[in-house]
């Protein structure tokens, strides 16, 4: 029982980081019809400048907050230089062009940072808790803390903001946006922006885990794509839930089911996207597309 | 007295098609102007064009100021609301939203409770509807809506793009009447495109015949309900 209470923690604190991804691809999704495949790279990306800052002193708050804003900047930058340019073209076109960004951030990240893995620190204790006989990582318990407050601080701009109102507004319906005065190409670039910040804060969070190295979100990727698949790519809140699900199953039949272990697990986020998309296209809480020819 | 708007020689194209071929009018402030015609005559168009939705050669002026070079976002924030084609209703959200973000384009966000108070007094469906996601609406509540919606701007001129489309007589009939009532109290110009002639002459003062993308015919609405062409094609008596 303690171990399966142990598991679950700490399923749920990568599924945290799961959750912030899928949440960041999904945001992106609504706004646009496109997947980005370089959300993972982008979210790596910030995570080597959050190093870079570290390793010049800078306190880790400190350096945690300023590379969230650094990764908004870049976020907006990115839509601004890279996607607006292809905004009217067909969906396959910009997806290659999300391809091509992940492959850019990826060699870039080597070409500066080299290929050598870097420890990289947490900002929680190395000491792990006791609450009876359950031993629960620090880091599990901030990580999952962090998500929640990221998550929280996302939902409250997107209820209760004008800002918040006029980017929903914006992604459900461009053309009435524009009339009520919304500038709507802006509005998709903040979305890049709070995309990327999810995606800064998820890498800066599973770095001190895996160690950081240009492929530190690779994995990450496709399990933010189970959970996003499983949740509903039309729900943000879907994708959320989605995130710590998965999370969670990967870890429990990890320890459970003999035969999958470490080395299969990642072939369980796979088995769940086509489960899910043979099962329920749309995921737990999307609906579906209805699309007027 | 001057012009509220000017529109001369407008032309509107989409892609290499012509829909508007040198359209001239202009309204006085205050009015109610319909835009008669049958379907594809350019109705919606014309508005298209003053609200900078598709690509126009000519001049429209709104209260003296040159719209040719503008956004649509812009041409907003200068006091024009568009309830367009279709209403535009942001169905995933509250109605109580939909009219917040009518006001989005207002430099000025003071007395928005005034506002809301105002629109629910027009349509008082959306006071009771005010939580409720706009997508949940009746046809009918939609246009209340859209209508709602575009009053929030505070607007010296509103388009209305077919508000009587779809909907049931009496329905329509009350919108027009509240429409009426609108334009009395807040001395907001309307521009109305509409299919539904008897009715749109009834509200207009002004009128306007579009015949495949040329005005063909206007004046005031008095005298071209009585003109045989118009009757015929349509109020059909």
């Amino acid at each position: 029982m303690d171990i399966f209470i142990q598991q679950v923690v700490s399923g749920l604190a990568t599924g945290g980081i799961y959750a912030s991804v899928a949440l960041a691809l999904v945001m992106i999704y609504q706004a646009t019809d496109v997947v980005n495949f370089a959300q993972g790279e982008m979210a790596m990306f910030a995570t080597y400048i959050c190093w870079s800052l570290l390793n010049a002193g800078v306190p880790y708050w400190g350096a945690f907050l300023a590379t969230l804003g650094i990764a908004f900047a870049g976020g907006v930058v990115i839509e601004r230089v890279v996607i607006r340019p292809v905004e009217n073209a067909p969906i396959l076109s910009i997806v290659i062009v999300t391809l091509g960004l992940l492959v850019i951030c990826n060699s870039l990240a080597g070409w500066i940072w080299t290929y050598v893995q870097k420890p990289f620190p947490s900002p929680f204790p190395s000491t792990p808790f006791k609450v009876g006989e359950i031993i629960l990582g620090a880091h599990d318990l901030g990580q999952i803390g962090i998500t929640l407050l990221v998550l929280l601080c996302i939902y409250l701009f997107f209820r209760f903001t004008p800002l918040g109102l006029a980017m929903r507004a914006a992604a459900q319906n461009p053309l009435s946006s524009r009339l009520v005065g919304i500038r709507v190409g802006w509005m998709l670039a903040l979305g890049w922006g709070l995309a990327a910040v999810f995606g800064a804060v998820a890498g800066m969070m599973v770095a001190p885990i895996l160690t950081l190295e240009p492929n530190l979100m690779g994995g990450v990727q496709i399990y933010a794509f189970a959970a996003a698949t499983l949740g509903g790519f039309t729900s943000p809140g879907g994708a959320v839930l989605g995130g710590f699900i998965v999370g969670v199953v990967e870890n429990l039949v990890g320890t459970y089911v003999g035969f999958i272990g470490t080395e299969l697990k990642f072939t369980v986020a796979l088995a769940m996207i086509i489960v899910v998309l043979l099962v329920r296209p749309t995921g737990l809480f999307g609906s579906s597309l209805v699309k007027r020819v | 007295m001057s012009a509220l708007l000017e529109v001369q020689d407008l032309e509107a194209f989409y892609g290499r098609t012509k829909a508007l071929h040198g359209v001239s009018f202009s309204m006085v402030p205050g009015g109610i102007t319909t835009i008669l015609g049958a379907n594809g005559a350019g109705k919606t168009t014309t508005l298209r064009a003053i609200s900078r939705m598709v690509r126009t050669a000519g001049t429209i002026r709104f209260e003296g100021r040159p719209l040719d070079h503008r956004a649509t976002e812009d041409v907003v924030q200068l006091g024009i609301a568009h309830a367009p084609e279709g209403r535009g209703t942001f169905v995933h959200l509250t109605v109580e939203e939909n009219l917040r973000l009518g006001a989005w384009g207002r430099r000025d966000k003071r007395g928005l409770e005034g506002d809301f108070e105002r629109v629910f007094g027009y349509f008082p469906v959306l006071r009771e509807r005010r939580r409720q996601m706009a997508g949940t609406l009746s046809g009918g509540e939609q246009q209340m809506l859209a209508v709602a919606r575009a009053l929030m701007l505070r607007p010296r001129l509103l388009l209305l793009d077919e508000p009587s489309l779809g909907l049931a007589p009496l329905v329509v009939r009350e919108i027009f009447r509240i429409l009426r009532a609108v334009n009395q109290e807040t001395g907001v110009s309307i521009l109305l495109v509409e299919q539904n002639a008897v009715q749109a002459l009834d509200l207009a003062d002004h009128v306007f015949l579009l015949e495949t993308g040329r005005v063909v015919m206007q004046g005031p609405s008095e005298v071209l309900r009585r003109d045989d062409a118009i009757r015929r094609a349509y109020l059909g008596y």
